[in-house]
């Protein structure tokens, strides 16, 4: 029970400092912390066992399938190469999704996070209140939201520009995704510290260009990391639009099932599902732990 | 308390203006949603005491010396970290749920023998608590071998320096995590409405359906939600400065 | 057989100890008698923590005997509590409980461990930090003061146990240069009231002041001892030479 190391030499290795700080763990966990609480999510951690593991899961499971269907089905793996252009057309409604809503998101919630900034006050209220609205909402309530009170088409003069469902439900997630994004911005302009805004001010830079021109470039490389888990996490909640009848992977691969009605395959073509996002999540995962090394912002 | 003056207005502001709060004055929409809400709480305490249970165990499993152990857990955590929590619930509740027996109840049709709303406590407890293992673990972690010697040396016993310096030391460590992994549950519990749990979403559902007021009773519950995880948010944030060790950290 | 304050008060004998294959004390023995202040001195890593360490029973030794009041330390029976309790600690990284206030720190081990009124220790622990000159800093937080400051509050954190001996371990070895001196004149302070103290320390001039003996450490063995005078006026062994010539 004691973690006294009864059988290493007492050597302090805390360091030298003023402040005999707790150990690494406590500051890991913090950095963690903090991080996911600027995220709104938790951060995704992939790692190239869990594809061998789900392929693993996937052959396996389709091989236990067929033995027990017997030899007058299918083969399971025939089943899902049949399906697989009806899967993977869903899947690509996903990445369709999770890019639009990712550059919607950014796009409005880096001014909002601007504005988070602003010398008004009003302004300054405002985007907070907005940015915490929309973070303390659940995904799936702003996605209905968005589902069933946007219209399905809109009217301009003699314009009739349509609202599938789809559309909606990109702009239903990317309200948490601005609001997140709005975050992350505020986070890295504050991290800057107030020497670079006293340096610059000293050299006569009016607050726009010391903005744009010395604060924001530092930011980029701050905010890179965050972003792209954000973008991470948002892609695997694309998911979600299946529970409000989006032609996603999802709502594909339960149709998929009831066409066959087997249960045999539920296992097989999740996690055929879940590969599919691992393959495409994956190399995101890498990149940014490999930015977050470069940057040195440590997690 | 007398309430009627609120179901009058309400009536008044349908006849008035067309908006119509069903889940304020009538007493069957109100009760459902009120059900619905004390589900979601319900649903929320249940997964948050487990996930809590998981957390310990795993973070006790995590430390053991056989290498299988150490890595099933691994598995555990990995697994429930990186697949979305949709996918999870199906897989509990559709895979695993149709491989349950099933018993006959007593009108004779074949019922599961767990129902939706275990399901849902089940795969979000196993959720929150990989996130809960790791986060006790670097609890324990942190807190430095030397703190632990100073209060032997001053006497302590082992139950004492747990008590009075390990776990308080540890507990204030884990407490951002914890509550971020707490609202994060919270807001996921609107998953459960994917699986028919009747929980705030899924109750809220109903209402708009029967009573055809989807604006009203759709903005009513996004700011139901909004304020319900905004308050938490909040008390944990006072907690957290309550806390808070001067000096270290930000 | 009863202890009698004529006999040393802490008792090495042929003391040895090793972590693994690291034999870090090849039987070490030392007499301190009650009142008197000894400083241990030596190399890094010649074991004067670990022996520190092992009077406290921190770390169990493997061979030889410590005695404290001419109690066994390494007695399985011993009651830890009651030794703990006769011999404090002060440790280089000062180790004070971070989420307690200064107050808190030095009131916490007499309150829950030795069961005392919580009026009591109060006042004790008040005049205990004036005592190191810490008046005023009672409510702050050990994140708030600076490493002399924690380090005096650590010593009063220990002198609230009302120990018979001291045991201090390079407890200026983290210190900024500047704080050295303000811990070093509350250990010359207890020293010269009186009370019993045994330090390791790099201190050299600090040591040559205040020690009744000085013992010079090197691999797990006491190389030569003297009174400070004659330690550092003639040392007789090389090996103390070459280190007091690196030191001084």
């Amino acid at each position: 029970m004691s973690r006294r190391p009864r059988n290493r030499p007492p050597v302090d290795l805390a360091g030298t400092t003023d402040l005999p700080v707790l150990l690494p763990a406590a500051d890991s966990l913090a950095r963690r912390a903090a991080r996911e609480r600027e995220l709104g999510a938790a951060l995704p951690r992939l790692d190239w066992r869990h594809g061998l593991v789900l392929l693993a899961v996937l052959l396996v499971s389709a091989g236990v399938a067929q033995a027990q269907a017997g030899a007058g089905r299918e083969p399971v793996l025939e089943v899902l190469l049949r399906w697989m252009p009806v899967l993977l057309r869903g899947f690509l409604f996903n990445i369709v999704i999770s890019f639009l809503a990712m550059a919607v998101g950014t796009l409005i919630g880096t001014w909002l996070g601007l504005m988070q900034i602003s010398l008004l006050p009003p302004v300054r209220v405002g985007s907070w209140f907005v940015t915490q609205f929309f973070r303390n909402a659940p995904w799936l309530v702003l996605l209905f939201y968005c589902m069933f009170l946007l219209p399905f088409e809109f009217r301009i003069g003699g314009l009739v520009i349509p609202f599938p469902d789809w559309i909606k439900a990109t702009i239903g997630l990317s309200l948490p995704v601005l609001a997140n994004v709005s975050e992350i911005v505020r986070g890295a302009v504050n991290s800057i510290p107030s020497g670079q805004w006293e340096a610059s001010e000293s050299l006569a830079f009016n607050r726009r260009q010391i903005l744009w021109m010395i604060i924001l470039p530092q930011c980029v490389k701050r905010m890179l990391p965050p972003w792209m888990n954000l973008y991470a996490i948002l892609t695997m909640a694309t998911v979600l639009a299946s529970i409000v009848g989006v032609s996603e992977m999802m709502t594909q691969a339960g149709r998929v099932l009831a066409a066959e009605d087997r249960p045999d395959l539920l296992i097989p073509i999740y996690s055929f599902v879940l590969l599919c996002f691992f393959v495409y999540c994956y190399p995101i995962a890498r990149w940014t732990v490999a930015l977050e090394r470069r940057f040195q912002v440590k997690l | 308390m007398d309430w009627s003056w609120a179901f009058d207005w309400a009536r008044g502001l349908y006849h008035a203006t067309g908006i119509n709060l069903t889940f304020v004055y009538d007493s069957f929409d109100r009760d459902r949603l009120a059900r619905g809400f004390m589900n979601t709480v319900y649903l929320s305490l249940i997964c948050l005491a487990l996930s809590m249970v998981i957390g310990v165990v795993g973070a006790w499993l995590q430390g053991s010396k056989l290498v299988w152990t150490r890595r099933i857990v691994q598995g555990y955590i990995q697994f429930f970290r990186n697949t979305p929590p949709l996918v999870q619930l199906y897989f509990f509740f559709f895979a695993i749920g149709s491989l349950m027996p099933t018993h006959e109840n007593r009108f004779g049709f074949q019922e599961p023998m767990l129902d939706n709303f275990t399901w849902a406590v089940i795969s979000l407890s196993f959720f929150a608590g990989a996130f809960n293992v790791e986060i006790f673990r670097s609890g324990i972690e942190a807190v430095p071998a030397s703190t632990i010697e100073a209060a032997e040396a001053l006497g302590y016993n082992r139950l004492q320096t747990y008590r009075y310096v390990v776990l308080p030391l540890a507990f204030r460590v884990c407490l951002p995590a914890l509550n971020n992994n707490l609202v994060n549950l919270v807001k996921t519990t609107t998953l459960a409405y994917a699986i028919a749990v009747p929980e705030m979403l899924y109750m809220a559902n109903q209402i708009w359906s029967d009573s055809v007021n989807v604006p009203e009773t759709m903005t009513f519950l996004l700011f139901a939600y909004v304020f319900l995880v905004g308050l938490l948010v909040w008390a944990m944030h006072s907690w957290e400065r309550a806390l808070r060790m001067p000096g270290y950290g930000r | 057989m009863a202890w009698t304050p004529d006999q040393p008060l802490v008792s090495c004998k042929d003391v040895h100890k090793s972590f693994g294959a690291v034999e870090v004390l090849k039987g070490v023995s030392l007499d301190v008698a009650q009142g008197e202040t000894i400083c241990i001195i030596g190399p890094s890593g010649s074991g004067k923590s670990t022996l520190l360490r092992c009077i406290n029973a921190l770390v169990p030794i493997d061979r030889g005997s410590i005695t404290v009041e001419g109690q066994e330390v390494h007695d399985p029976k011993l009651d830890k509590l009651a030794l703990r309790r006769k011999v404090g600690m002060v440790f280089q990284q000062y180790n004070l409980f971070p989420h307690k206030s200064a107050l808190q720190n030095v009131m916490m081990a007499p309150v829950t461990v030795l069961k005392q009124d919580r009026k009591e220790v109060e006042e004790r622990a008040y005049r205990l930090l004036k005592k190191v000159r810490l008046s005023g800093k009672e409510q702050a937080y050990p994140g708030e003061l600076s490493g002399g400051q924690q380090q005096r509050v650590a010593i009063a954190r220990s002198l609230a146990m009302n120990p018979d001996v001291m045991l201090f371990d390079e407890v200026t070895a983290a210190l900024d240069p500047e704080t050295v001196k303000e811990v070093l004149v509350t250990i010359r302070e207890l020293a010269e009231e009186g009370m019993t103290c045994l330090l390791v320390t790099h201190e050299m001039g600090f040591a040559r002041e205040v020690a009744d003996q000085i013992y010079f450490t090197d691999r797990g063995v006491i190389v030569e001892q003297g009174s400070p005078k004659e330690f550092f006026a003639n040392a007789k062994d090389p090996r103390t030479q070459e280190f007091l010539s690196q030191i001084l």
